[in-house]
């Protein structure tokens, strides 16, 4: 099954258009839009088993930690670079949300929103929430930052980030009523501030 | 599995190869082995280009000698990461080696003696032109791949620059654009033992029935420190001394062999002095030191890849420092630069340059990967 926001995603694709996926783990949102948009596609991952699955579906892989920031890729040298639920892995936030709106003319951002109302009561109730968009433990979380609708459009005009557009889901449905409590997942269109 | 015994080709071209240096050579021989079978369109050539030591002889054991193994045939066979149930796969042993292919050791027809230092500077370029002959021979148009580790990456690398339309995809593997100082600097240390050794004869040795031996034990030596990791070294040999079982661990105070590593590194010298040529060494640490495609393009390595129409694999090794990923690297940039397809592997694996020859499945999965999608585009 595909991914709530790979739709999204695949919503703001222009049909062949140059697309960077930082953080494409195993290629399946590349796969799509190579298929469904004959986008000239390129990922970035650092997981060797990852890597290879995108080398067994013949996408443009490069193996990378992304903490080093994006230096393999020149100045807006792509029409969308893609950050899918990889921000909250990643320690150098600000750094590579700086670096994916200087190497894509739009990016796109998601992330699982923390402020979700299950969450938070999970958190009034004294423990760490363990959800579908956050499935893991605090103990072996792959997750290293966790935000919320509200933390990441404070953040983004901080790091020169111009936010275009935005659809929140929850269990694979569109939610326009109080996003940052009902919305368990976020899905931005941005670009580098002018 | 492995390929069986396998007999060299010997290929003559008759008609002048102009080389890079403005000389010439006619009249030459280029020693080559093949596997698997050339399919009726011939669109499934693979050419294996080889580094500084290695030969034509890249998988399957030798007719004349069983447990001569292809030096990379743990990567070419049936069934192996290049496959030759579905490729035909070219070894070729390039021009100025010592392996049957015209070099140093053999006669010039203009003279009726051996070359030995007479004979030409050679660079990746014309081996390149030299291997695009061997092409020709088969009748093959466009290779399905050009590979190579090390130096022979950089032949790949020269092919999809020097023959855009006669190749489909390149394999570079633990190779750089073009060597550091420092790598200059360990082939010139290795070339200065070999030029000082009294038995060089200013490279016409053969004709007084020697071999500058030493020179080319003490080439080698040094050469085997950069291929290996310093972690790979102390893994290996550590500060173990060479003792039979039950003998004391004391020092023996003189400059025989103490440690292990010291009985290793002689023993791949005097390996080697067996069976390599010094002029060969000498030419092909030379072509190492001229490659640099991006020279003529102002440094501009991007530049130097306009033409490139292939797609690209590009493998590199995090313990390599011989040619660290950095320089691995480079070549993505590059490539990237002009949004040309490229995979690359950075491999976390703990034996240096060499780890290209070893077989380390995270690094055979990825290339098998590769080769398998090169497969199903010639099927579609």
């Amino acid at each position: 099954m595909m991914r709530s926001d790979f739709a999204a995603i695949a919503n703001w694709v222009e049909p062949g258009s140059q697309v960077l996926d930082v953080g494409c783990g195993d290629g399946s949102l590349l796969h799509h839009l190579k298929e469904a948009k004959q986008a000239h596609v390129y990922g970035v991952e650092l997981a060797d088993d990852k890597v290879l699955a995108c080398a067994q579906k013949g996408l443009n892989v490069v193996q990378q930690n992304l903490e080093g920031g994006l230096a393999l890729f020149e100045d807006q040298s792509f029409d969308k670079v893609i950050l899918s639920q990889t921000l909250q892995t990643i320690h150098q936030t600000a750094r590579i949300l700086s670096e994916i709106a200087r190497v894509g003319k739009e990016c796109v951002v998601s992330f699982p929103n923390f402020g979700h109302w299950s969450h938070r009561s999970a958190v009034l109730l004294g423990r760490m929430p363990v959800s579908k968009s956050l499935p893991y433990q605090w103990y072996d979380t792959p997750n290293v930052r966790v935000l919320t609708i509200a933390d990441f459009e404070a953040l983004a005009p901080a790091v020169g980030l111009e936010l275009l557009d935005r659809v929140v889901f929850h269990d694979g449905q569109s939610v326009e009523f109080l996003p940052n409590l009902r919305g368990s997942l976020a899905v931005y269109r941005a670009r580098r501030a002018k | 599995m492995s390929l069986g015994l396998i007999t060299p080709q010997v290929l003559n071209f008759v008609t002048p190869l102009k080389l890079q240096s403005g000389a010439s050579i006619a009249d030459y021989n280029l020693v080559v082995e093949t596997y698997g079978q050339l399919n009726a369109q011939k669109s499934n050539a693979i050419l294996i280009c080889h580094a500084l030591n290695a030969s034509h002889h890249v998988a399957g054991a030798s007719a004349n000698d069983p447990n001569d193994l292809g030096w990379w045939d743990n990567m070419v066979g049936p069934g192996k990461p290049v496959d030759t149930n579905q490729f035909f796969v070219i070894g070729v042993n390039n021009l100025g080696s010592c392996f049957g292919s015209t070099g140093p050791m053999s006669v010039n027809p203009e003279t009726g003696r051996p070359y030995g230092a007479s004979f030409p500077v050679v660079t990746v370029e014309d081996w390149v032109n030299a291997q695009a002959r061997v092409a020709d021979h088969f009748q093959i148009e466009k290779f399905a791949a050009v590979m190579g580790g090390s130096l022979g990456g950089m032949q790949a690398m020269a092919w999809s620059m020097m023959y855009p339309k006669r190749i489909a995809h390149c394999i570079v593997i633990a190779s750089t654009p073009k060597l550091s100082a420092q790598n200059i600097a360990f082939n010139e240390v290795a070339r200065s033992a070999i030029l000082s050794d009294p038995d060089f004869h200013g490279g016409d040795y053969y004709a007084h029935d020697v071999k500058p031996r030493r020179g080319l034990r003490v080439a080698r030596m040094i050469g085997h420190i950069t291929y290996l990791s310093n972690d790979d070294m102390a893994e290996k040999f550590g500060r173990e001394l060479r003792r039979a079982d039950g003998d004391s661990d004391e020092y023996n105070f003189n400059f025989d062999v103490e440690f292990e590593v010291e009985s290793y590194l002689r023993y791949q010298g005097e390996k080697f002095a067996d069976y390599f040529d010094a002029n060969t060494y000498l030419l092909i640490t030379r072509a190492l030191d001229y490659f640099d495609p991006a020279k003529q393009f102002a440094n501009n390595l991007s530049a130097s890849m306009k033409n490139i129409a292939a797609k690209f694999l590009v493998v590199s090794f995090t313990t390599d420092w011989r040619f660290a990923p950095e320089c691995s690297r480079e070549i993505v940039k590059a490539l990237l630069d002009n949004k040309l397809d490229v995979t690359y592997g950075e491999i976390d694996a703990p034996h240096g340059h060499d780890a290209f020859l070893l077989e380390d499945p995270r690094y055979h999965n990825l290339v098998r990967a590769y080769f398998e999608q090169i497969a199903q585009e010639l099927q579609s």
